[in-house]
């Protein structure tokens, strides 16, 4: 055996072992203690500091001192692919491990993500401000717009799941146009202070760049979830192997959108099937950091509310869910929105890792890929998805490509033999996944009296 | 000896469902067993029939150790169980149901001979060949079961209460139909909760608690057992 | 959501001919009124063109019912969706290929009989191809059924999902290895040459490096070998599971595995019976449909698996005449997207499709309503 490869497997293990640090280090629970006098619960603040500890162990990590990095670019470009896997996997897990709903409409929401989020800063960078106003407007537009349609339409019963699309469709369909014409009339004042792509202007550099790519990442997060919203409501009510194929239909139907965005649609810079070239590469450890802590802790917040019981519940027993009176229906549609919005914003994040975006890595065969690790790790683990996250983008595309690389130089494609070989063993082995419902540390679900589930599910 | 059940003992998961029965069934005999729901009746049947797989024990057929035969092995060995519920193909006619029955029997004037015998003993079905058995009554569906049941000419017949959902009526002339096809040579292995009926045509009988047989004996004896009069006979 | 435990209001209950109730349906009339103009238009300006477009439609969809038939069969009987399906159609045509390139086995023939009937001669040779590539995609079938979802029937039907994907995948990045199939184009040689008949103001053969008229329908002869192999197919399929013993078993298994085995009837040879058949004519249309479109690649099985899936789907899975129709609509859909709307938009007119049908009729064309279990 190699150095490198002994090397490489080392990165594996360190970058597990650091997830499970850090995820301990969130769960700690300290004895109050007391200093002059008054008692202090210090919890919250070691599981704040840790995570900053943590948060600065890779960014000197990634430091260069001299010509010496521990991690060089490679393993970097790893790691932010391990963080935007894994937002996009955990989506995924809350819509299928936590609540039960095929779906291999995931990757579709990512590629909407990273092209919507590209598309923002690209402009942004070339002197044009429209596409942060028109996805900015427009998704908060359509977001209250859907809000007000909910309301007037919740205190109807029996509403067939077509019209009220319908409503919400057309009220999508108007926020976007109101929002094109908005854009129209503000950007061309905004325009001037961008500048241009090589002599970009205030907004188009330093601090307030980076404040336009957090906005697009996040409004193409949001964009991502108002697209599942509108196309789950008819479609979650299908069974589940339908559901499952109408989502991989999505996803081929969003492939196929990029492959014509020049042509189908008006986005000249998408380049269809060539691929959108020149994305501001914006993504760095903080962002990249940041997007995920944000989807780990809102996500494990969100199972451990009462609205994440209830999806549980829904995926263990449909029928008794509803008899308790649970809005089965409205817990689906939230786990596929959240799960999409993950989907979207680890899309603006990779978006701007990779600098550029081709139609082929949005391709529903590599669609599969977070299903497989969502299985693989556990259904219903956010420990095992994530850990089957990193594992899989450390292993596949770091260790076995290198590996393989050094027998002949057309062995790397063998990994993707292998990892087909291995997902079939672990079916035949253990159906349940490497973690099945176990969590660690911070992600811990406490374990809560039966008779407390039980109100919450229960109709006041 | 047709059949000897020893010491079995089932599980499901880890529910113990019997606890190590014992009983037989000799050759041209009537044997009913009768129990409380739950008793663990259908779970025996099932278990001859090799549907289940006991954990423990033995069934001997005909002096040959059947415990883990798969079950179309052993309707090919001539042991036929007409499932509790019915359980006719809901999308196969009455017709086809019948040539299911007959699955075992590659010649075809010969299913065809069989078909007509059941026709005999149940004429009604002769009447709805051609209707599918989904859309059959239930007590028709239960003919049918039984029939398709007769099908494959076997020597021991399983019957999961033939009786449940016909009027009273019926009920009798199931049982007649019981007797006679016992007189022909099937033995018969018959679970009911018409104890009353089953130990009328029963030759022999055994009385299954929570898994256990907690009595047996000749049908008369058993039913003037003042424990079995007061708990199965309502008496 | 908000309404997990809001307290109830007085529910206003939307009638089904309310306005409310016909809003989504004012929305699909629209959208049938559109696609109707647009056909409609095209017809009258270019009717030559528009039933040129029909018979391409039909080709197409021919072939997707020769994939679509395993789909439905093998869901009927173990609900499962066989992703591998796709990639077995390929492996069919890829084994033609090879006996046809390297081994000239459509020649056989005329090799062995030099005074046989030069059209006899390869008619016959195809045959054996065909029949070769058959028996090869059954057996492929036949052991991953044993192989890998065998193993799986009690497990929950997840296990078996992923595990269908993951065989999928496996034959198709295998497929990729360049010592395999390889990621390239690979142009077919087709056994017999394709005649073409054009029909303007009677039928015309089409000569060697005549250009076809302008207005005119084209028809060739592969077209008339799929619709005929297929009708054909379709026919002793519905003798086979309306007639025979074993059909008549297969109905029974797939409606009640226990109760089927206590009549004797072995499940596992019959499921495998089923992957067989299915395997057979996935393994038919593919020869047929690189006859046809004469380019092969290892990922050429991945869309019209798919295609032929959603045809399936859409005319209610289990219903054997319901894939026909539905993979009749596939065709149709993709071939009159691709000439009027855009050819690269055709795979999500296909899902448009889908969805719509299920939204209507969530069971598809042919299927029968029936609840889910619990
Ligand atoms: N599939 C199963 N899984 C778990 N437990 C089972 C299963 N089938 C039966 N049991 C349990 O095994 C015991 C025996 O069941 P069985 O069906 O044999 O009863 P029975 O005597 O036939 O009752 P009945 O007269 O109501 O038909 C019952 O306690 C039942 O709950
Ligand atoms: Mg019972």
């Amino acid at each position: 055996m190699d150095l490198s490869v002994l090397l490489s497997f080392a990165k594996i293990i360190a970058v597990i072992a650091y997830l499970y640090g850090l995820f301990w280090i969130m769960g700690l629970k300290v004895r109050p203690v007391t200093i002059a006098g008054k008692t202090l619960d210090l919890s919250l603040a070691i599981n704040v500091a840790g995570v900053v500890v943590a948060f600065g162990i890779i960014q000197l990590a990634l430091t260069d001192f001299g010509g010496f990095r521990i991690l060089n670019e490679f393993d970097t470009g790893l790691l932010y692919q391990a963080c935007t896997m894994t937002m996009v996997a955990l989506g995924l897990n809350l819509i299928y491990g936590f609540n039960g709903q095929f779906s291999l409409g995931q990757w579709g929401f990512y590629g909407i993500g990273a092209y919507a989020a590209a598309d923002v800063t690209y402009r942004w960078v070339n002197g044009d401000s429209s596409g942060l106003i028109v996805l900015g407007v427009g998704t908060i537009l359509a977001g209250v717009i859907i809000l007000l349609v909910g309301r007037s339409l919740s205190n109807l019963r029996r509403m067939p799941v077509l019209s009220s699309f319908t409503l919400y469709l057309l009220g999508a369909l108007v926020s976007g146009y109101v929002a094109v014409l908005i854009g129209r009339w503000v950007s061309p004042l905004l325009n001037p202070l961008l500048g241009t792509n090589l002599e970009p202007g205030p907004l188009a550099q330093g601090f307030w760049l980076q404040i336009i790519y957090f906005l697009a990442v996040v409004f193409a997060g949001i964009f991502a979830a108002e697209i599942s919203f509108l196309f789950g409501l008819p479609v979650l009510s299908l069974g589940s192997d339908y559901f499952g194929i109408a989502t991989l239909g999505f996803t081929i139907v969003v492939y196929t959108l990029m492959v014509n965005s020049d042509t189908f649609l008006p986005f000249p810079e998408m380049r269809g099937g060539r691929g959108m070239i020149g994305i501001p590469k914006l993504t760095t450890w903080f962002w990249a950091f940041l997007f995920m802590m944000a989807v780990i802790v809102s996500m494990r917040n969100l199972i451990r509310s009462s609205y994440g019981r209830a999806m549980i519940s829904v995926r263990e027993d449909e029928v008794a869910a509803r008899a308790m009176g649970i809005d089965v229906a409205g817990g689906k549609l939230l786990a596929f929105v959240i799960g999409s919005l993950f989907a979207g914003l680890g899309g603006g994040v990779y978006a701007h890792y990779i600098g550029f975006l081709s139609p082929g890595t949005f391709d529903f065969l590599i669609g599969f890929n977070p299903m497989i690790i969502v299985v693989f790790g556990g259904l219903g683990s956010m420990t095992g998805t994530i850990t089957a996250s990193f594992g899989w983008i450390f292993f596949l595309e770091g260790m076995l490509r290198d590996v393989l690389g050094r027998i002949s130089p057309q062995a790397p494609s063998w990994r993707y033999v292998l990892y087909p070989l291995t997902l079939l063993l672990l079916m035949l082995i253990r159906p349940e996944g490497l973690m099945g419902k176990i969590e660690w540390g911070f992600l811990k679900i406490p374990v809560v009296p039966l008779r407390d589930t039980k109100q919450e599910g229960e109709v006041a | 000896m047709l059949l000897e059940v020893k010491d079995l003992h089932v599980y499901y998961g880890a529910i113990h469902a019997l606890h190590g029965i014992s009983f037989h069934i000799a050759e041209g005999e009537i044997v009913t067993l009768i129990g409380a729901n739950g008793a663990g009746k259908s779970t025996t049947l099932r278990t001859i029939s090799g549907l289940i797989r006991p954990r423990s024990g033995h069934i001997i057929y005909r002096g040959q150790d059947i415990t883990l035969t798969p079950p179309e092995q052993i309707v090919r060995m001539g042991i036929s169980h007409v499932p509790e519920g019915r359980k006719i193909f809901a999308p196969l006619t009455v017709r086809e149901n019948l040539e299911m029955g007959a699955y075992i029997i590659k010649d075809k004037a010969e299913v065809n001979r069989l078909m007509e015998r059941v026709f005999k003993s149940f004429p009604r079905l002769k009447e709805r060949i051609n209707q599918l058995g989904g859309t059959l009554s239930g007590g028709e569906q239960q003919m049918l079961a039984t029939g398709r049941g007769l099908m494959s000419k076997p020597s021991l017949l399983l019957l999961d209460e033939p009786s449940m959902g016909l009027s009273p009526i019926l009920v009798q002339e199931i049982f007649n139909i019981i007797k006679e096809i016992n007189a022909q040579g099937t033995s018969i292995l018959l679970v009911e909760q018409n104890a009353q009926m089953a130990l009328s045509i029963a030759h022999r009988a055994y009385v299954l608690e929570t898994g256990n047989i907690v009595l047996s004996g000749t049908a008369k004896e058993i039913a003037e057992n003042p424990r079995v009069k007061a708990a199965y006979l309502g008496v | 959501m908000q309404s997990i435990s809001r307290p109830q209001k007085m529910p206003v209950i939307v009638k089904p001919n309310s306005f409310l109730a016909w809003i989504g349906r004012g929305g699909l009339i629209l959208l049938a009124l559109l696609i109707a103009y647009i056909l409609l238009r095209n017809l009258i300006e270019k009717p030559l063109f528009f039933v040129t477009n029909i018979i391409n439609g039909l080709q197409l969809g021919f072939v997707y019912a020769l994939i679509a038939l395993g789909y439905t069969m093998v869901y009927g009987i173990v609900k499962l969706i066989n992703f591998a399906h796709g990639d077995v159609f390929m492996v069919g045509a890829f084994t033609s290929f090879f006996a046809i390139d390297r081994f000239k086995l459509h020649e056989w023939p005329l090799r062995a009989f030099p005074t046989i009937n030069p059209v006899l001669g390869i008619a016959l040779g195809t045959i054996t191809t065909i029949l070769l590539s058959m028996v090869v995609c059954v057996l492929l079938a036949v052991t991953i059924e044993r192989v890998a979802y065998k193993p799986l029937r009690d497990a929950p039907r997840i296990a078996a999902l992923i595990t269908a994907i993951g065989v999928s995948f496996f034959l198709e990045y295998f497929g990729l290895l360049d010592f395999v199939f390889s990621a390239r184009f690979i142009p077919y040689p087709r056994p017999f040459e394709v005649t073409t008949w054009y029909i303007a103001d009677g039928i015309h053969l089409t000569q060697p490096g005549e250009p076809i008229p302008e207005n005119a329908i084209v028809i060739s002869n592969i077209l008339i070998i799929i619709v005929i192999l297929t009708l054909g197919i379709l026919l002793f399929l519905q003798y086979l599971v309306r007639r025979t013993k074993i059909g008549i078993a297969m109905r029974a298994t797939s409606f009640d595995k226990p109760t089927a085995r206590l009549m004797g009837i072995n499940v596992d040879s019959v499921i495998s019976f089923t992957f067989a058949i299915g395997a057979a004519f996935a393994g038919l249309g593919g020869v047929l449909y690189a006859i046809a479109y004469p380019s092969i690649k290892t990922l050429m099985g991945v869309y019209p698996g798919l295609k032929a899936f959603i045809s399936a789907v859409l005319g209610g899975i289990g219903s054997i005449p319901g894939a026909f129709v539905g993979a009749l609509i596939m065709g149709q859909a993709e071939a009159l997207t691709a000439s009027y709307i855009s050819t690269p938009m055709r795979d999500a007119v296909a899902f448009t499709i889908l969805i719509i049908v299920l939204l209507v009729r969530p069971t598809g064309i042919f299927g029968e309503p029936e609840k889910e279990k619990a």
